[in-house]
């Protein structure tokens, strides 16, 4: 998705991960999943820069779709579907 | 017609059956599980080991830690204390680290100076504690195996070991088995 598109998304819940670097930003993101339905989509902010290699490879195992990220000034939003 | 096709479904049944069995066998033998054991009690290790850990975890793997020798100084609760301990137990006891906070660096410890600037360092970039990495680790249900014959060899006691959830002790044998079915085998 272009970062006009991922922009334009409306999430379904946002995950602050900011304040915590590897792994803390998947742990977050794991946690919060079970908060959303099947199809839903959910934002996560991280300041990690590991964090844009590692939730794609997250998705991919388990089965979400990883729609994407663009970057702020200091952090960067992801963006997936729950399988 | 019939006749000539019904003993080729047959067959196809029995080779679907065989295909089955022979998958569930192949799935048993290579979980997607990660099995380390882990034997170094320096903290650089021990962080490797729980923050690889917890990313398995998160990422639906089964996670069995091994504990065994050096790692042990790990598991050890600073507020317990075990009686009954005969003077090269007690001599072992002093002499290594008591608990998680206070394990060594494997390069630059500088008298214990090394772990206080990692420490403060991993604060200062929002990287879990210790402490944190293992509550985690409890929530995850990551398995924490105590190796019993170095923990003897060692001179500790199960009343000294922390308090976790998933702790249980046992010998090669477990790790082996758990080792023999995981798709990630690995030794730190």
């Amino acid at each position: 998705m272009t970062t006009e598109e991922l922009k334009a998304l409306k999430s379904n819940l946002t995950v602050d991960a900011r304040g915590t670097a590897c792994p803390g930003p998947l742990l977050a993101a794991k946690k919060a999943i079970g908060e959303i339905e099947s199809g839903e989509i959910m934002e996560i902010l991280s300041a990690d820069e590991g964090t844009k290699n590692d939730i794609p490879r997250w998705c991919e195992k388990v089965g979400h779709e990883y729609l994407g990220f663009f970057d702020e000034d200091s952090f960067s939003r992801l963006y997936l579907i729950k399988d | 017609m019939e006749n000539s096709s019904t003993p080729t479904m047959e067959a196809l049944r029995n080779e679907l059956e065989r295909l089955k069995a022979k998958t569930t066998r192949l799935e048993k033998s290579r979980k997607d599980q990660l099995s380390i054991a882990i034997v170094s009690g320096d903290m650089d290790k021990i962080l490797a080991a729980m923050i690889i850990s917890l990313a398995a975890a998160a990422m639906d793997s089964q996670v069995k830690l091994f504990f065994s020798f050096w790692a042990l100084s790990a598991l050890r609760d600073p507020k317990k204390k075990a009686k009954g301990k005969d003077f090269i137990s007690k001599m072992f006891g002093i002499m290594l680290p008591n608990g998680r906070n206070r394990l060594k660096l494997s390069n630059m410890n500088m008298c214990g100076m090394g772990p206080v600037m990692i420490k403060s360092l991993m604060k200062k970039q929002n990287v879990m504690s210790l402490d944190e990495m293992f509550k985690e680790a409890a929530n995850l249900g990551i398995e924490i195996t105590v190796c019993e014959m170095s923990m003897n060899l060692m001179g500790f006691k199960k009343e000294e070991m922390i308090d976790y959830p998933h702790l249980r002790y046992a010998g090669a044998t477990t790790f082996v088995a758990d080792a023999g079915e995981s798709s990630m085998q690995w030794f730190i």
